[in-house]
């Protein structure tokens, strides 16, 4: 088995500038009792401003104002973390979050599907960074020197046999003893690994706790690293605070388009789709708006998804300022991947029907796409329905009907137009309450416009227009 | 005093002579269905890809008639026909009489500004054999998006506008009229060739 090590440096701050539009902009993350907070993370842009890690907060506002503080929670690393596991599932079964801040990954039974390591690698990163993660990573034979090893080096790859020499350049402080431990070897003159593994057992034993001879064995694979594997949960539910509030649908898109990736990426991991789920809008006071997004059919991809939920969202009147979003899928049904010819006809770039029809029915209304189906009724108000059909059934009709049928028949605006053929009589409906009694005319217009009319049964009135022969 | 005789062959060979009129024209894969029409349009059947014109002075007058044969062949190939934003309803029995398969027909409900949304995004996918509209107030600019959406998704664009809009230039591939009396087409425009003069009378109706 070989262990890839993703070590996440800056998983506080990253798991903050995410959600953020500006990255670039100077924070500070914040923590410590309310009589003395201090700064616990800052990044590059309020690095510049001089501002440091561990600075107590009243220093740092007297070196700046122009940067802003966010409280520095663990239940938002939590999540990330979570999250971060979730989307590893993908790339093997074997996932763990035996070490706070860092990803253990089996990879070897994978790499056959993700192909050799460098390529492997390289996907990694990039998924990482797009979702917003600096990281590093390490391939070892064994999940704690991979740990270890990491935090030393970045993009390193070492087998079993390499492993002995590669673990033995570490410096001792770097390797996951104790800080007494650490030291108390620094002072034996101690400095690397290989010192350490050149002195008798015997005596290490003596002299040092028993944590010390196993830490030792677990690194260099003499001694199994039990691992506590991770299991994706079942339901997907991430929120994302936005740090002022929101009134405008324009600063609501980069968060959406966020979780909308966070929920493509864990779909993706489960190797399911969804069919419905809901936006929660928070807002300071009164009930959260709530925004349910249904699809015809199951889906994953996150650029349809953004779209989808970009379309209702857009239409949505948000009642007050919106102070965090929360995107929340339950119903996660197995994703069939759409049946694709080899060959396809239309070689372009294309969207399927299947997404068009969504984006549609995003903007316009759920109810905005229709088919056509024929009925066998001989009202015509009752010879279609708004939805295709199986197999169209037709009544035997000898006369023509018209292409085009107005919603509702109007007056013939036509003094004695001429008749082409009629009158047909159209009679049916008594039993169901839509009783018609018509006589049909096919006529033509002066200006040589063919219609469809009608009069009714003992009725002297105009012909009432039904239909056009387009 | 006389030069040496010269092959035309090898002269055309040499590209040296440039031979004006082609012999064969590119047949197209989209044939109107209407002999007479074919025969006047230069790529023999409706441009591919691109947005055609059919300006009507009214309804009624069989200009749904002039589209059937194509809307047929489309679905039953198993294309799909999206009509955005049509004027009234398609009366279904008289649609499957033309031929036309129901079931790869799809209507969109829409008005102005956002038909026009719906239609480019149906020709830009690509995933529709043809798109039918209706532009209410379509300006120069706006049929320019339906053209170029045609092209970019390889899809059959008719867009079905009054007649007085004739006079108004327009970035579609083909132009036609249909006038009422006489009952007859004409080709206002059309990209790569002539627009032939003579009208073509329609063909008898029911």
């Amino acid at each position: 088995m070989r262990w890839a090590c993703i070590l996440l440096p800056q998983l506080a701050l990253d798991s903050v500038l995410r959600g953020r539009a500006d990255p670039d902009a100077a924070l500070a993350l914040i923590s410590g009792t309310p009589q003395r907070r201090v700064l616990q993370t800052v990044n590059p842009a309020a690095r510049a401003l001089g501002l440091r890690p561990g600075q107590s907060l009243g220093a740092a506002q007297a070196l700046s104002r122009d940067f802003a503080m966010l409280e520095y929670d663990p239940a938002r690393i939590e999540r990330a973390q979570q999250f971060l596991a979730a989307w590893a599932y993908r790339f093997s079964s074997h996932v763990s979050l035996h070490y706070p801040r860092c990803l253990l990954l089996e990879v070897e039974s994978s790499l056959g599907l993700f192909g050799p390591w460098p390529r492997f690698e390289a996907r990694l990163r990039d998924e990482l960074n797009a979702l917003g993660f600096r990281q590093r990573i390490v391939v070892a034979p064994n999940p704690a020197a991979a740990r270890m090893l990491a935090n030393v080096h970045d993009g390193l790859a070492v087998d079993a046999a390499g492993l002995a020499e590669a673990l033995g350049r570490m410096p001792i402080e770097r390797v996951g003893f104790t800080r007494e431990v650490a030291s108390a070897f620094a002072r034996m003159g101690v400095r690397q690994l290989q010192q350490v593994r050149n002195l008798p057992r015997e005596s290490l034993a003596k002299r040092f706790p028993q944590d010390v001879l196993r830490h030792l064995d677990t690194l260099l694979g003499e001694r199994p690293l039990a691992l506590r594997c991770y299991a994706p949960p079942d339901r997907f539910d991430v929120r994302i605070e936005l740090n002022f509030e929101v009134e405008s649908h324009q600063a609501l898109l980069f968060p959406l388009r966020r979780l909308t990736g966070d929920l493509a990426a864990f779909l993706a991991g489960r190797d399911s789709g969804v069919q419905r789920f809901t936006l929660h809008l928070e807002h300071r006071s009164g009930e959260d708006s709530s925004l349910p997004v249904g699809l015809l059919a199951a889906e994953r991809e996150a650029a349809m998804l953004f779209e989808l939920a970009r379309g209702r969202l857009e239409q949505l009147q948000v009642p007050a300022p919106v102070q965090a979003m929360r995107l929340v899928a339950r119903d996660l049904p197995a994703f069939v991947p759409q049946h694709r010819e080899l060959f396809d006809e239309r070689p372009q770039q294309s969207l399927p029907w299947e997404q068009l029809r969504e984006r549609l029915r995003a903007r316009l209304g759920d109810d905005a796409v229709l088919g056509l189906g024929a009925v066998a009724d001989h009202r015509p108000e009752r010879a279609w329905q708004a939805a295709p059909v199986a197999r169209s059934e037709t009544l035997q009709q000898e006369a023509p009907r018209p292409a085009w049928l107005l919603r509702e028949a109007q007056p013939l605006r036509e003094f004695a137009p001429r008749i082409l053929a009629g009158p047909e009589r159209i009679e049916s409906g008594w039993w169901d309450g839509g009783d018609v009694r018509r006589d049909y005319y096919r006529v033509e217009t002066r200006g040589g416009q063919r219609a469809w009319a009608y009069r009714r049964v003992g009725d002297d009135g105009p012909l009432q227009l039904h239909g056009w022969f387009a | 005093m006389s030069a040496a005789p010269v092959a035309l062959d090898s002269l055309l060979d040499q590209r040296r002579v440039w031979r004006g009129q082609a012999e064969s024209r590119p047949a197209t894969a989209q044939p109107t269905g209407h002999a007479a029409l074919d025969a006047v349009l230069p790529a023999g059947g409706w441009p591919e890809a691109a947005l055609s014109e059919i300006l009507i002075a009214a309804e009624g007058i069989g200009e749904l008639q002039l589209l059937w044969p194509t809307l047929a062949r489309l679905t039953a190939e198993g294309e799909r026909v999206v009509l955005v934003a049509p004027p009234f309803l398609p009366y279904p029995q008289a649609w499957l009489a033309a031929g036309v398969d129901l079931r790869q027909l799809a209507l969109i409900e829409a008005s102005g500004r956002d038909a026009l949304w719906a239609a480019e995004q149906c020709l830009r996918s690509g995933s529709c054999g043809a798109v039918l509209c209706w532009p209410q107030q379509a300006d120069d600019r706006a049929l320019r998006r339906l053209q170029v959406a045609a092209e970019s998704g390889q899809t059959l664009a008719f867009a079905y506008r009054p007649l007085r809009e004739a006079v108004n230039p327009s970035p579609a591939a083909l132009r036609l009229a249909v006038d009422n009396r006489p009952a007859q087409l004409r080709v206002l425009k059309c990209r790569g060739g002539l627009a032939a003069a003579v009208p073509i009378p329609l063909a008898a109706r029911h």
